[in-house]
């Protein structure tokens, strides 16, 4: 009985967003097919059918270009990344903790964040190269920010009254640390991690854009030289795949991680 | 400067032991008097209510005990050393329970024995224990933004006792319960202090409560806070609300607080 109205209410819950895809993907197909057949509009190169796209992609496995593309992104990305979860976990947790630093550094974060990191590509590519080095220090430049402010305000914005419920339990300044402040900020800092990596995901088809032989932004990119739209659509598809996919991933591990949370929304 | 005059423990507050002493105690908050000049002993496993209007310094008197601020002025001891912060020794339950929500009931009351190294299975003992006691057996692994209020200050006061301390602070602890819940664990809190013996402040707003608990009732006026008057109920324990001398000593101290309630001229 129960296990019936939770697979019936499992389908609804899917029924919606597969339906908004089917959608999209009815849109684009008409408008595609409509200005080919029926109403001429603009050049048909422009606008490939979804049949066409996926075609394309079929292609890109066959000669293995995809899947070397899609790993040197990933990897890319994920060396990033990491430096930058522990450079920013580390420093988020030390500037919300001592205060000084967080006077000394504070001013200088707030000075570099608004720039967009895409502005210090080309000074990145000039310090490391055009190899690997300097597409991951770009990505963990970029995904730095968001890891380092949202761990620092958990870190900061622990509830007072915690801290003194601990106190008055004998809690030293390491007990506190350990058993009140940092799982107290788990929520934030995994918010900050998972931001951090879709940005690391964001930015790294604009530095394979400018300097790279491999990956995701070079296909892409590579595509736009040879003008096959079809192509050029199938790398933004695949981008798009992957970011929702590890995002579903994230979710499920901070749900697992923070099951007291979920739990009391039950 | 009067320290070694007035710091004597075994100064006796009747015929027990003074187990906290409040010496001149005030407290300013930039030029808000939030307390002036309070003297105040406590008998060791006594049980004394602060009461009185909102404003008039109880939470502000709890908590410079409870080692969370300091007085401005004068100093309190307990068990005749001068508190200078947090600390085992004294168990805090607050209004809002200040439960951690990512431990479970288990997890929350283990969190004192955790803290002095006990091993695993002696910190899951004592934890056990001290829930069962405060009726939460079964309920060990819900965590508390599963448990309803009343559940929760359950937790919480478990917490504080397995800890063992040897006075335990309360401030409002049964405010946001409903009238039902809140004497049914005024009834248990009271079964638990015959049991355990501890030195109970206990802050709240509500004169039955009061007179229910305390074998020492602190009427607290305001403007600035100090201490109004202090009774001490006589009547053996349980306590019956609508026995005669309950009531009238219930109206006693309805009188005292409304006086105090209508200096402040706004209700
Ligand atoms: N941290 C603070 N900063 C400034 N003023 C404060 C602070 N804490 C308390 N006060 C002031 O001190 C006075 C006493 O406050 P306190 O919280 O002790 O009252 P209370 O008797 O506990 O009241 P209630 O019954 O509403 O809890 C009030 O005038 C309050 O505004
Ligand atoms: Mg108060």
């Amino acid at each position: 009985m129960s296990t019936q109205t939770g697979l019936k209410a499992r389908l609804v819950a899917m029924g919606a967003p597969t339906l908004s895809i089917l959608i999209f993907l009815g849109l684009w197909l008409a408008v595609s097919l409509g200005n080919r057949t029926v109403l001429p509009v603009f050049n048909p190169v422009l606008l490939p059918t979804p049949m066409e796209v996926v075609q394309s992609g079929i292609d890109a496995v066959r000669s293995g270009d995809l899947q070397r593309d899609i790993l040197a992104s990933l990897s890319r990305v994920f060396q990033g990344f990491i430096l930058a979860a522990i450079a920013g976990v580390f420093m988020g947790v030390a500037v919300g903790t001592w205060r000084p630093l967080e006077r000394l550094v504070e001013p200088m974060i707030e000075i570099l964040r608004p720039i967009p990191p895409l502005a210090f590509l080309p000074m990145m590519v000039l310090w490391f190269g055009i190899g690997e080095m300097s597409k991951i220090a770009f990505i963990t430049y970029a995904a730095f920010f968001p890891i380092f402010t949202t761990t620092l305000e958990g870190i900061k914005y622990v509830d007072p009254l915690l801290i003194r419920a601990a106190s008055s339990l004998g809690a030293s300044r390491a007990d506190m640390f350990r058993h009140v402040v940092l799982p107290a900020a788990l929520p934030a800092i995994i918010t900050g991690l998972r931001l951090g990596f879709g940005l690391s995901f964001f930015v790294i088809v604009a530095a394979e854009f400018i300097a790279a032989d491999s990956g995701l932004g070079y296909l892409i990119n590579d595509a736009r030289t040879f003008f096959m739209v079809s192509q050029m659509l199938m790398g933004a598809a695949v981008i798009g795949i992957i970011g929702f996919t590890f995002n579903v991933a994230l979710r499920a591990l901070e749900a697992r991680l923070l099951r007291w949370r979920s739990v009391a929304r039950a | 400067m009067d320290i070694a005059s007035t710091a004597d423990p075994v100064a006796a507050t009747g015929d027990r032991l003074t187990k906290i002493s409040i010496q001149g105690v005030g407290k300013v908050f930039g030029d808000n008097i939030a307390l002036a000049k309070v003297d105040l002993d406590l008998a060791e496993n006594s049980f004394t209510c602060l009461l009185g209007p909102s404003g008039c310094g109880k939470s502000t008197l709890l908590n410079m005990i409870a080692g969370f601020a300091k007085p401005s002025s004068g100093q309190i001891l307990v068990d005749g050393k001068p508190v200078t912060g947090p600390g085992a020794d004294r168990g805090v339950v607050f209004q809002e329970y200040a439960l951690f929500p990512w431990r479970t009931a288990l997890e929350n009351v283990a969190f004192g024995p955790m803290l002095k190294r006990r091993g695993r299975a002696e910190q899951r003992e004592i934890a056990m224990h001290h829930l069962a006691k405060v009726g939460l057996a079964g309920h060990e692994h819900k965590y508390p933004g599963n448990l309803s209020g009343g559940m929760k200050q359950r937790v919480a006061i478990a917490r504080a006792l397995a800890n063992d301390p040897t006075v335990l602070l309360m401030d409002e602890p049964f405010g946001a319960l409903d009238a039902q819940t809140r004497e049914v664990l005024q009834e248990e809190m009271l079964r638990i202090w015959e049991q355990d013996r501890k030195t109970v402040v206990f802050v709240t707003h509500s004169i039955s409560e009061a007179i229910f608990l305390a074998d020492r009732i602190v009427v607290m006026g305001t403007r600035p806070g100090s201490v109004k008057e202090i009774v001490d109920p006589d009547l053996p324990h349980p306590r019956e609300r609508t026995e005669r001398e309950f009531i009238a000593l219930e109206r006693h101290l309805k009188h005292l607080v409304r006086a105090e309630v209508q200096k402040l001229g706004v209700i």
